[in-house]
């Protein structure tokens, strides 16, 4: 039975905003408002749920049916700073309830011990912004247990002799093997790396009100019509909505934090659906709108006392932007795997997670997996072998032939923080609403691109030793679409040097938190959701004893 | 990791560099797109066009005909491609309608160049489209901005993404309801599926822990 949905007036003043309902926000206003506060949350994209989704790819992949709009959000890229910014579609996140986590591959690895102390371990690297966390893997270890439990992660504890301590195993078995895991799995072991079955924020068994996987086959990109993928819309947002505190405000676009006579927030500012502004009263503000779309609300934000931006005395809102590095090698093989049938990803190996700077020549580490990913017109348009005509008879034939027969190996690594990559807004475009677009800035460090084509490499030889019948790879390039979004508002002791503490309250503004990919400190290893989620139910907790004692508003 | 999406990118591009938005709010007109053009390759002689003239319908059925061919198999003509573009034209990609306008009499004029004796792409032999389709090879593969390459090769591009499109898009959620292409390429129609999926995991054991795997082997 649905729990009545609170209506909150604007000018009532509630416990909490929280500005997005991705991976984080959706787990920030479950956690608040099970802890007994009043939440609003306000998400600029639409509340779709499990019937609005489709397996129609024009619909989803081309109409934009569960991301940002190019057109409405028009967006820019440059290299470096010095240029000038052309109009390019620049990054892609989901714009509707539930956020990113609703389209997402779902591939949840926890980070492990290296990454909160790779600076300790390996020293200072010149010109990049390389630096410890403030928190441990200890510290965030409880909550990476948390997630897994409570928001549903598959998988098998310790099949990977690289994996982190962990308190607790997990709550489900690891979804089925896919003929791309067995292959894997096979020639990785016959290479002496040590692949095991890919822990996965999808559902190998039913948990009330959501069923288990259904090998659908369309699941990257695509929203899931059974509940089994654990986005925040078929887990987080519902746990909130039946404490019966909690309203999500869809169609809500935040566009300035409002701040008091005394510097702290006063609520948020956001165009409704007809494009009123409305101002939402609050104690405190909780911002979750992504690592791109959160620093952008806190430049637009400026004011008398935050004219470079609000919260950003420190200079680096937007800065320190990581997309973390990879690459993709694939493999056509003799009989059908039929890899479109399932979920993307069944076995991984982290055996170069750490790699020996002065062995490979580069800084970084990475994950590897085994995955198909590609719906129909997808694979038809991009992932016949390089060569193979684009029309005609063979064309046809190799449609015929490699759809079923395909698998790709992606790698996965690290990006390193480089003060110049970053989100900022754009001088001369402008959204739909009239406000500065955002502009991406970025270049990637010479040992990231040297980081991706060390791993395709490797894939090309697992494909080797798995006797693909045709294997091929790309040659790592550097990057101008941005897909995670990490480290614009980093987290850190030191207010001249970071934007947020500990407890994800920024460093200028009492009442103010952010929590999302923009708190990140360091990239990982490509898969970051799972470590943003665990930063998720911490925050929750930082903030709740800090409300307890007082602390926000005293 | 971005490539995945990239590629995905290189979709959107396709789309929304050449063409339209494709507005959501015109979903069902692509759904009835789908069953127009089913209905209409059952009975071509009496079916009345909504964007295409008699005389382009026969030209770009000729050219999809030639990307996605009829052979053993059915192609891009047995699945009615040329309705469903149609109907996509007159209604949620209505703003892809120049390139096919302006983009079709350039496309004629290059086979009026090849071939001095044909002003039109569907009066030449099978070989000699093969041979008019080969002027746009070398463009595709040299650029992914297929747009700046002017309009005959512009047009070329949308259209065989257009019949890719309505050769592979879910038959059961807009695409062409025979689920010709579905077919051809291996991909069961159902969207719901048990293990084991394919040849290779059939016959596996199970998940066995390595030997030796507290080895922490390092690169």
């Amino acid at each position: 039975m649905m729990t009545e949905q609170p209506k909150y007036k604007t000018s009532e003043e509630v416990d909490f905003v929280v500005v997005g309902s991705g991976a984080a926000g959706g787990i920030i206003a479950k956690e608040l408002s099970e802890h007994g506060f009043r939440v609003v949350v306000l998400e600029q994209g639409p509340y779709l749920t499990e019937a609005d989704f489709t397996h129609n790819e024009v619909k989803v992949l081309t109409e934009d049916l569960l991301t940002n709009h190019p057109k409405l959000q028009p967006t820019t890229f440059r290299k470096t700073p010095d240029e000038k910014a052309k109009k390019q579609r620049a990054l892609v996140y989901g714009r509707l309830v539930g956020g990113t986590s609703v389209h997402f591959t779902a591939n949840f690895w926890r980070f492990h011990e290296i990454d909160f102390v790779e600076r300790s371990k390996i020293g200072p690297i010149a010109g990049t912004g390389l630096t410890d966390w403030p928190i441990t893997y200890a510290d965030l270890e409880p909550y990476y247990t948390k997630v897994e439990w409570e928001i549903g992660v598959s998988g098998l504890a310790g099949a990977s002799p690289f994996d982190p301590p962990r308190s607790k195993p997990y709550p489900m078995p690891p979804l089925p093997v896919k003929g791309s895991g067995v292959i894997f799995e096979q020639a990785a072991r016959k290479l002496g790396w040590h692949p095991f079955p890919a822990p996965m924020a999808i559902l190998s068994q039913p948990r009330p009100g959501r069923s288990a996987c259904m090998n659908c086959g369309f699941c990257l990109a695509f929203g899931c019509e059974v509940g089994a993928k654990s986005s925040s819309l078929a887990t987080a947002v519902r746990m909130a909505e039946k404490t019966g505190r909690c309203e999500i405000r869809p169609n809500s676009y935040v566009h300035r934090i409002e701040l008091d006579g005394n510097g702290k927030a006063a609520g948020a500012v956001y165009f409704d659906e007809k494009r009123n502004v409305h101002l939402q009263k609050a104690k405190a503000v909780v911002v979750c709108a992504n690592g791109a779309e959160t620093p952008r609300l806190l430049l637009l934000s400026a004011n008398k006392q935050f004219p470079n931006g609000l919260a950003n005395s420190s200079g680096l809102v937007g800065k320190y932007l990581m997309l973390n590095s990879g690459g993709i090698s694939m493999g056509v093989f003799d009989e059908p795997l039929n890899d479109y049938k399932g979920f993307a990803v069944s076995r991984i190996f982290h055996d170069f997670y750490e790699l020996d700077a002065q062995k490979v020549g580069f800084y970084g580490g990475g994950g590897m997996d085994a995955r198909f990913d590609l719906t129909p017109i997808a694979f038809a348009m991009g992932s016949l072998p390089p060569g193979t005509p684009r029309w005609g008879k063979e064309y046809k034939a190799a449609l015929a032939r490699n759809f079923t027969r395909t698998m790709e190996i992606y790698g996965h690594g690290t990006s390193l923080p480089l003060e110049t990559n970053s989100f900022s807004l754009d001088p001369d475009v402008k959204d739909a609403w009239g406000l500065p677009a955002l502009r991406l800035t970025y270049k990637d460090h010479p040992d990231d691109i040297k980081l991706s084509n060390w791993l395709n490499a490797r894939g090309m030889e697992l494909l080797e030793a798995a006797g693909a019948k045709q294997k091929w790879s790309f040659p790592a390039q550097e990057q101008q679409f941005a897909v995670h979004l990490l480290g614009t508002c980093r987290m850190g002791n030191d207010a001249k040097t970071s934007v947020i503490n500990s407890d994800h309250r920024t460093h200028d503004v009492k009442n103010l938190f952010l929590c999302d990919g923009s708190s990140l400190v360091t990239s990982g290893r490509g898969q970051p959701t799972m470590t943003i989620e665990a930063l998720a139910f911490r925050a929750a907790d930082r903030i709740r004893d800090l409300a307890n004692r007082g602390e926000i508003n005293g | 990791m971005t490539i995945d999406l990239q590629r995905r990118d290189f979709l959107l591009r396709s789309f929304s560099g050449l063409t339209a938005v494709w507005v959501s709010a015109h979903w069902p007109a692509l759904l009835s797109a789908s069953s127009h053009g089913c209905r209409a390759a059952q009975s071509p002689a009496s079916h009345k066009f909504e964007f295409f003239t008699a005389d382009e319908a026969k030209e770009v059925d000729a050219i999809a005909a030639r990307i996605i061919p009829t052979d053993e198999t059915p192609g891009a003509r047995d699945a009615g491609v040329v309705y469903f573009i149609d109907r996509a034209l007159a209604t949620f990609a209505s703003d892809n309608q120049k390139d096919y306008r302006e983009g079709l009499p350039k496309f004629q004029a290059r086979t009026h160049e090849l071939f001095p004796a044909l002003s039109r792409f569907s009066e030449a032999t099978p070989e000699q489209q093969d041979q008019i389709l080969h002027t746009f090879d070398a463009a595709q593969q040299a650029t992914d901005r297929p747009q700046i390459l002017g309009a005959a090769q512009g047009f070329f591009d949308t259209l065989r993404l257009h019949t890719v499109t309505a050769f592979l898009l879910d038959p059961d959620t807009g695409g062409d309801p025979t689920g010709i292409g579905w077919k051809l390429i291996g991909r069961e129609r159902q969207h719901a599926f048990q293990p084991p999926f394919g040849y290779y995991d059939k016959d596996y054991p199970g998940w066995q822990p390595p030997s030796g795997a507290a080895d922490k082997t390092k690169s």
